[in-house]
């Protein structure tokens, strides 16, 4: 099994989330993220006293899948979230050693 | 025998101002609390809260005896004549010339006593201990704002037989002086007996929440209709005279600060807007009734623009007027009190200006400059009496109970430490049911 994760542009998760369902990707973790590459941040001023905000806003995407599905699920991820702007994100593939569902006890790739 | 007749229409729009102005109160701790972080909103709102709760019955007891009642010195009304709020008699008071039952202005004039001590807290956010807040907040009203109340509108030494009774009757409509130069002159000195935050200038300490701040803003605009309309005593054309000037002032400061700003650092920003506004409402405070529109548009301009640029120097200056009390309301007050020498203008009845008995028309209506001059020197008299007194009872309070919180608890955040409670939900709350 692998863990795909992703750190995308925020405005990008809806057309994720729905490329996603549409490969067949039946389940995400979806959390707020904060970070930066190369984009880095912008400033803001507030009664004349100015504030660089280095940590941009990303949301981070994670989807579990069985081994053969991960490079297609990265890909897809990949084509959704792209704008071809700087700040765009990544996408990275581990290997899980086990998952259990928690209503049930099952381990392994049926309780994907 | 006086006899006191009732004006039933004065009386309704008296009381619906005093409810007005103490909206302005929990309006401040909107507009203040969005502009701390999170970790200390809630003391932040506190401190208005707890002059609302503090202030009330003082002035009740014995501030309004000591501002309206029998005169000690020019300084000082007797606190014990009006004790409790007893003894009044409606026809003998000088509102019974408006038809205003006493009790109905003493609820009035309450509201300003609790604002002008909340408007203090915005220097010292984050990091003033609350129970040494309280007792300053009630030391502070009893020597300085009541006294001030007291030579502006009472009949002492900064009214019209004071000390500039040779030259003109200083003009103060709603508080230039007794509320905004006195609030941000004890803002000033607060902050630098406070010290400054832990970070201050190196940490960021953006507000954690603009919106508050626009709705603090609005609520103050709202309120402040009672604020200087009020200040008339009486639903008539003078009334409409400050209503119109209040909104004109505060409408072109918010323009001017947003301009000031835009052309500064780029943008126009929703936390210039509120306080562009409120540095309009300020400034106009003095002059609600004693200027034309133009007059108050001009007043508006200048204010938005001086105040602007005047919240920067605590950063040059290194003294943390935390919320810039001292950049909005002294500045903002000095500006209103001191243009009013220039564009008071003594109207007819019809145009709705009202100049007290013995004051001029400004310079830029052809009155000279002698109300320039009065408005000057009380200016300065207002500045030096608070920046004293707030200076021995801050140094009193700093000496004896302290006036900081430590460090740590600094940055912890003063919402939990002191009041053990925080503004918002994090994760990892679970309820404590004791053990029975």
């Amino acid at each position: 099994m692998k863990l795909v994760t992703a750190v995308i542009q925020p405005h990008r998760l809806d057309d994720v989330k729905a490329a996603l369902e549409a490969a067949g990707i039946r389940g995400m973790t979806v959390s707020e993220a904060s970070g930066y590459g190369r984009q880095r941040g912008h400033t803001e001023v507030y009664r004349g006293a100015e504030y660089t905000v280095d940590l941009v806003p990303k949301v981070r995407v994670e989807v579990l899948v069985e081994d053969e599905a991960a490079g297609t699920v990265a890909d897809v991820v990949v084509q959704a979230a792209q704008t071809g702007k700087i700040g765009d994100g990544k996408v990275w593939v581990v290997p899980v050693d086990d998952v259990v569902r928690v209503r049930t006890g099952e381990h392994g790739p049926g309780a994907l | 025998m006086e006899e006191f007749v009732l004006d039933t229409g004065n009386t309704a729009w008296m009381l619906a101002s005093s409810a007005l102005v103490l909206l302005m109160t929990p309006g401040l701790a909107f507009f203040y609390g969005g502009m701390v972080r999170g970790k200390s909103v809630l003391n932040m709102m506190m401190m208005s809260f707890g002059a609302m709760g503090l202030i009330a019955p003082i002035w009740f007891l014995y501030g309004y005896s000591g501002a309206f009642g029998t005169d000690i010195g020019g300084i000082i009304g007797n606190p014990f004549e009006f004790f409790g709020s007893n003894n009044l008699d409606d026809a003998t008071s000088f509102v019974s010339a408006v038809g205003l039952p006493v009790l109905v202005f003493i609820g009035f004039q309450a509201t300003f006593a609790i604002i002008t001590v909340a408007l203090i807290s915005g220097s010292v956010a984050d990091r003033m201990k609350f129970s040494s807040w309280l007792v300053f907040a009630a030391v502070w009203v009893t020597f300085v704002y009541i006294p001030m109340a007291h030579m502006v509108w009472g009949g002492g030494l900064l009214g019209a037989d004071g000390i500039t009774s040779s030259i003109a009757t200083p003009i103060d409509f709603a508080g230039g002086t007794v509320v905004h130069i006195n609030a941000g002159v004890a803002g000033l000195v607060l902050a630098i007996l406070l010290g400054r935050r832990k970070g201050f200038g190196k940490e960021p300490m953006r507000p954690h929440n603009l919106p508050f701040v626009m709705l603090g803003a609005a609520l103050l605009w709202f309120g402040w209709f009672g604020f200087n309309a009020g200040s008339e005593l009486a639903a008539d054309g003078t009334a409409g005279r400050a209503w119109v000037n209040t909104t004109a002032a505060a409408a072109i400061a918010m323009i001017a600060w947003l301009a000031t700003e835009k052309v500064r650092d780029g943008h126009a920003t929703s936390l210039g807007a509120a306080s562009g506004i409120v540095a309009g409402l300020v400034a106009i405070t003095p002059a609600a009734a004693a200027v034309d529109t133009v007059g108050a548009l001009a007043i508006g301009i200048i204010a938005g623009i001086l105040c602007a640029l005047a919240v920067g120097l605590k950063y040059k200056y290194g003294y943390d007027d935390s919320l810039d009390v001292v950049g909005v309301h002294l500045v903002g007050g000095l500006t209103g009190t001191v243009l009013i020498g220039l564009f008071a203008h003594v109207g007819d009845n019809v145009n709705g200006t009202w100049i007290p008995d013995g004051a001029m028309n400004g310079l830029f209506y052809g009155g000279g400059v002698n109300q320039l001059l009065a408005q000057i020197i009380v200016a300065l008299f207002a500045v030096v009496f608070s920046g004293v007194l707030t200076f021995v009872i801050g140094s009193i309070i700093k000496a004896t109970m302290g006036l900081r919180i430590s460090q740590d608890d600094e940055v912890s955040g003063i919402d939990l430490v002191t009041h053990g409670e925080t503004a918002y939900e994090t994760l990892g709350t679970s309820r404590n049911f004791g053990e029975a």
